[in-house]
């Protein structure tokens, strides 16, 4: 029979830009579809044939391992063609402009681009550009939705809910294209978001997007049932925004006695890559309260879903995507 | 609007898995080898409702899994993304006789899925097939072994299976205009 799924499901967009422009249902569709994918995983045979006879392209023009390899693995558990586009060994180098690369790629009948670039809102230009289905996998310090995806689906898994739960992230948010995903995501599903930092990497007008601001650590974390830590992005700041990252690591650092005045079940993440005994101090980072290391094992069945989904998605049916 | 037609009861239900049961016993003698794997939304819980019947009748227990088959359908591009349930296979399915449950056989694409996902898991000795309600149209050469109901149907009908533990008031299968 040819159940009528669609009562059920709420995803009808073309492609996944931001969060930002997400509703609380569609982002759990997202992650309810995720939760499917991520036993896909666990199986001896990890190949599904959702996505056969598509081609997806990994177009990075900012350089990136981890994000990278995971879509690519994922559109390839989803039975898709991938073809890796990276800056170093691409046209854009040789003056190309990133329309004409994208349309090149799509001539050559791509039907998913998954673009990560330094500016903010490349993926955007490039859904009115193409008709091919467009997945942000990290534009400038704007937003990087998937990582939102995987952590909201990581702590739904860890503590059941996310409605209620206080989670602080600390760090630079200033320059986080990770923070501001985190904050959209986190505060659409209901949780209390607290962000906290050197005053210069976390300005008070992230009160606008809903959450407390503090550069108060030991308070911040107190009552805190996630903790999600950011990386210092050494490569997004224009000049030194702290002293030192001795000092960076003395005032804002996750350490043994900072985590020992927490709530004991409050989990510990971060997106990687980790610097330890800077944002982290390296025995937490590998302890039992950690859960750094499922996070990227969600990251991959988000990521299935995000491509499962986006390919379903008709702009007709959403004309304003 | 019209009006639904109810064309199962909760106590028609009830009979006809019993009666499902009672041929899938008789069709498999070695009642160890059989294995029942339910296709959401629907028949994983009537997949679960004849394992309890099954296990009285041969008097053990009977292993149950629940099979997914949405990534592996041929419509794919052609719609909106359909829901992706769990898929639990709780046992080893080499060698063994699969009997598929699914809630109404239509066009049999959904059977075809199925038959091409439970591939991903192992080669099964045999694959069986039971349904509720047979509401004819088949689009592939596809035939159910044990049949509650057959219901001749239109196209523009539409068949629901509704069941207490899916939260519905009571059993009932019920047929009303698209």
């Amino acid at each position: 029979m040819i159940h009528d799924a669609t009562n059920n499901m709420s995803w009808t967009k073309k492609h996944l830009l931001d969060i930002e422009s997400l509703t609380a249902e569609e982002i759990l569709t997202v992650l309810d579809t995720a939760r499917g994918f991520k036993a896909v995983g666990e199986r001896a045979i990890k190949k599904v044939p959702a996505l056969r006879g598509k081609t997806v392209v990994n177009l990075f023009v900012e350089p990136s391992t981890r994000t990278r390899t995971s879509f690519e693995l994922a559109a390839t558990r989803l039975s898709a063609d991938v073809i890796n586009f990276t800056t170093e060994a691409s046209s854009l180098k040789k003056g190309e402009t990133l329309k004409d690369t994208a349309r090149n790629l799509e001539a050559l009948n791509a039907e998913l681009i998954i673009i990560r670039h330094s500016a903010s809102g490349a993926p955007h230009f490039l859904s009115r550009v193409l008709d091919a289905h467009v997945i942000n996998a990290g534009d400038g310090a704007h937003e990087h939705p998937t990582q939102a995806f995987l952590d909201t689906f990581t702590i739904r898994e860890k503590k059941g809910r996310i409605a209620g739960l206080n989670v602080t992230i600390l760090g630079d948010i200033l320059y986080s294209r990770v923070a501001r995903s985190d904050i959209w995501a986190l505060t659409k599903l209901g949780a209390n978001v607290t962000l906290c930092g050197p005053a210069t990497l976390v300005p008070k007008t992230f009160e606008q997007m809903g959450c407390r601001v503090t550069h108060d650590v030991a308070e911040a974390i107190r009552d805190a049932d996630v903790i999600n830590l950011l990386r210092i992005q050494h490569e997004r700041q224009r000049k030194t925004m702290f002293p030192s990252i001795g000092e960076y690591t003395q005032q804002f650092g996750l350490t043994k006695a900072r985590l020992a005045k927490t709530k004991p079940d409050a989990i510990i993440m971060h997106p990687g890559p980790i610097n330890r005994g800077v944002e982290i101090d390296s025995e937490i980072a590998d302890s039992s309260r950690s859960v750094i290391l499922e996070q990227v094992t969600n990251g991959l069945a988000v990521r299935m879903a995000v491509l499962y989904l986006v390919n379903g998605g008709k702009s007709v049916a959403n004309p304003a995507n | 609007m019209p009006e639904p037609t109810v064309i199962l009861d909760s106590l028609a239900i009830q009979r006809a898995l019993t009666r499902i049961a009672h041929e899938i016993a008789e069709r498999n003698e070695a009642s160890a080898d059989v294995a029942l794997v339910g296709i959401p939304v629907g028949g994983d819980q009537l997949a679960a409702r004849l394992a309890k019947i099954l296990a009285v009748i041969w008097n053990h227990p009977v292993p149950v899994g629940i099979l997914d088959v949405t990534m592996h359908r041929d419509d794919l591009d052609q719609r909106v993304a359909p829901t992706v349930h769990p898929t639990d296979i709780p046992f080893d399915v080499n060698g063994k006789t699969i009997v598929l449950v699914d809630d109404v056989l239509f066009s049999g694409r959904t059977t075809r899925a199925a038959m091409d996902a439970l591939n991903d898991f192992g080669r099964p000795k045999k694959i069986q097939l039971a349904v509720l309600v047979d509401r004819g149209h088949r689009d592939l050469p596809i035939k159910a072994d044990f049949i509650g109901k057959n219901a001749p149907t239109a196209l523009d009908e539409k068949i629901s299976l509704l069941l207490t533990e899916a939260g519905a008031a009571r059993d009932e299968v019920i047929l009303k205009k698209k």
